[in-house]
């Protein structure tokens, strides 16, 4: 079907500034991924996919400038955490602020660097991964991203990370457009975390391919940054081998416009992955989960828990899927996702779904939304605790099923810290 | 201690009164109990002393210690040294029962101007009332109330008076759902905060409770009034003889 004329005027639009040259297999994957998206389009308001966030900001020609808040008034995360970091300044690799990126059992490299050697790990992941994400729905942004985007780290680990690494974002510029390419392939009884934060740009576009080997754990855990008048496409897509682990968690504070895309594939049995968000949002703020988790083998364990805080009419999405394969017998998948309004300007649409094609499996979905308990809210006045922080406390108990879906201990105080900061802040 | 002058309270959103001119006065050191039949607006009472919302006044006064208790917020109350042992506690997933314990306690000793309780100081303090009370320490790594039973969501309202030290404490049918052994425990639990300042309002169906708690004076609530105030032999006869004599007498 030839694609409709507006949707082509977008593409061109939008990618008419993105010159990039590569070499080598990576200058192939990126032909192959022009050539996608040239049949794909870039996403419009109609599309199914895109029912409940408007993709215009995403997809125009330039982005809309965003005022740099800073990260002074945000609590910060992983500061205290012993971490090799790895920053980008406005979408562009710093070295100069980055630590020495050597780490027993992991090798670290720039994209650009790597597509100059012949028979690189990444050349069996990069594009590739995204590509397989594209059915049954199209992704045609995290394929623009594969075609053009201007930097990127690759992340290989052979063994235990002594430390996680941590990727910083910072956004210096009102105008700034990136987009950022990541690789990580976490090999056989290897294990890694991925850590990143910061709000990246005006507009960022990023996807994160990610390969966890037979046996191997990863481990992520992101805050999105501060700066409310940022925008953000995000891709994560994991392919997880069997007795393989992956989890991830998102904290999302502040942000125009963030959509968070998610694509688990179960490929080997008895692996388990685990995608968790909690999601703060005051005013003019869209927050968008999009998670497609596809059981393609036996007795596999997924999780996807999504909790979102909304008021003064930030608006809140999530469209979680489980697609259990014919054959992935005693799959168990789990979906819960919940919104707490705490005033009746604000707005969740959830569009939770299953599909199954195997008999013997074991999935439950749900979502909700609601407001904050006034008898507990009373509870705990008549306790003695003002009513603010007892709010406070009701919201990190609305989303604390989400954070204990990060295992490690003190990054999980991090966040909670982070949340408790947003939350004296945005007290009404 | 607990001065309440004709208070007259009705559903904000409705048309429909509750208490119809209630006077009562606990001086400090004493035990009062209120009985009365079901709906009569006891718990109701309890609820507008702490400042629960959905409640008007339309008459009266509620005083502690000579403060206006109706011009306070639910937590100035609290920190006034009011407590309300709730007839049915709430249970709060996602809240530790123990980071619910510690933030009540260190938001009430702000309140009074006094420095955060130390981490360590709290547990020993928290351990110590526990153990009294046979609450077992599982039971506190919990979220608030959460799958507690009845008998168990009683005792954790008695460890919170316990670890809050109020003044003025209301206990709405602490007793009901608890087996004997535990009503002993609970019994035991308050007779240990009676100190001759600290002042009780019991209210209860059951004559039994008052058997551990000694009350100086017992109070009988029907339609939202006090009809009957009389000594501990007042308990005695309602269980004896019911409501209905006391009724048809106000009648
Ligand atoms: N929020 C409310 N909405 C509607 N009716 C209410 C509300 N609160 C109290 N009532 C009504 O007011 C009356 C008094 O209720 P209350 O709970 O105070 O009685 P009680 O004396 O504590 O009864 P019980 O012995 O059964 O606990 C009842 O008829 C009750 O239905
Ligand atoms: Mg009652």
């Amino acid at each position: 079907m030839a694609l409709a004329e507006a949707k082509r005027a977008t593409l061109a639009a939008r990618t008419a500034g993105l010159t990039v040259v590569s070499e080598g297999w990576l200058g192939t994957a990126r032909a192959a991924a022009r050539a996608r998206l040239a049949a794909m389009g870039l996403p419009a308001r109609r599309d199914e996919y895109w029912r409940y966030t408007d993709p215009t900001s995403l997809t125009a020609a330039d982005p809309s400038p965003a005022r740099v808040d800073g990260e002074e008034e945000e609590t910060p995360v992983f500061t205290a955490i012993d971490r090799v970091k790895l920053v980008f300044v406005d979408g562009v690799f710093d070295a100069k602020a980055s630590d020495d990126p050597r780490l027993a059992g992991v090798e670290i490299e720039r994209l650009a660097e790597a597509a100059a050697r012949p028979g690189h790990w990444a050349r069996d992941l990069f594009g590739v991964l995204e590509a397989r994400g594209q059915s049954p729905v199209d992704r045609p942004l995290a394929t623009m991203n594969t075609a053009y985007a201007t930097d990127g780290v690759l992340i290989r680990a052979t063994a235990r990370a002594r430390k996680p690494i941590s990727l910083i974002y910072i956004h210096k510029s009102e105008t700034s457009d990136a987009i950022l390419h990541h690789c990580i392939k976490v090999e056989t009884g290897a294990d890694l975390t991925v850590l990143e934060n910061g709000p990246a740009a005006a507009r960022f576009c990023k996807v994160m391919e990610v390969e966890v080997a037979d046996g191997g754990s990863f481990h992520h855990v992101r805050a999105q940054g501060p700066d409310h008048e940022r925008r953000a496409v995000t891709h994560v897509f994991a392919r997880l081998g069997a007795r393989s682990m992956f989890k991830s968690f998102t904290l999302t504070a502040n942000g125009r416009l963030t959509r968070n895309e998610v694509v688990i594939e179960l490929a080997g049995a008895d692996s388990m992955a685990h995608v968790a968000g909690a999601t703060m949002g005051d005013g003019d703020f869209h927050h968008d989960d999009t998670v497609f988790v596809t059981h393609a083998a036996e007795r596999c364990e997924s999780r996807q828990v999504f909790k979102k805080v909304l008021k003064n009419g930030a608006v809140g999405v999530f469209q979680g899927k489980i697609l259990v394969k014919a054959g992935a017998q005693k799959t168990d998948g789990y979906q819960i996702s919940q919104s707490l309004l705490l005033d009746e300007d604000s707005q969740f649409l959830a569009k939770p779904e299953l599909e199954i094609y195997a008999d013997d499996v074991k999935c439950s979905h749900g979502s909700t939304s609601g407001a904050i308990d006034e008898t507990a809210l009373f509870y705990l006045q008549s306790r003695g605790v003002p009513k603010r922080a007892a709010q406070a406390l009701l919201v990190l108990a609305f989303l604390s099923e989400a954070i204990q879906e990060i295992d490690d201990e003190a990054i999980a105080e991090d966040i909670r810290g982070r949340l408790e900061g947003w939350l004296n802040r945005h007290a009404r | 201690m607990l001065e309440i002058n004709n208070l007259h309270v009705k559903l904000e959103e409705e048309d429909k009164v509750i208490l119809r001119g209630v006077d009562l006065l606990v001086k400090p050191g004493e035990v009062h109990a209120i009985m009365g039949p079901n709906g009569s607006g006891k718990s109701t009472l309890s609820y507008v002393l702490s400042g629960r919302g959905g409640y008007q006044v339309t008459e009266g006064s509620a005083r502690l210690d000579g403060q206006d208790l109706l011009a306070m917020e639910p937590e100035e109350r609290a920190a006034a040294g009011l407590f309300l042992a709730f007839q049915y506690p709430v249970e709060i997933p996602g809240v530790g029962n123990m980071t619910f314990l510690r933030t009540a306690l260190n938001a009430q000793r702000k309140a009074q101007g006094l420095d955060d309780l130390s981490a360590g100081d709290f547990l020993k303090l928290v351990r110590e009332k526990a153990k009294a009370l046979k609450i077992d320490a599982e039971m506190l790594k919990r979220p608030v109330n959460v799958g507690f039973s009845g008998g168990e969501k009683k005792r954790n309202e008695i460890l919170q008076m316990a670890v809050l030290e109020p003044k003025m404490c209301i206990l709405d049918e602490t007793d009901s759902g608890l087996d004997v052994d535990a009503m002993k425990l609970v019994a035991d639990g308050v007779n240990a905060l009676r100190n001759g300042r600290r002042s009780f309002l019991v209210i209860t169906h059951y004559q039994r409770l008052l058997d551990h708690i000694k009350p100086d004076v017992v109070h009988i609530m029907a339609a939202g009034r006090i009809i009957r105030s009389g000594g501990p032999d007042l308990a005695l006869e309602v269980e004896h003889n019911g409501y209905a004599d006391l009724l048809a007498e106000v009648k």
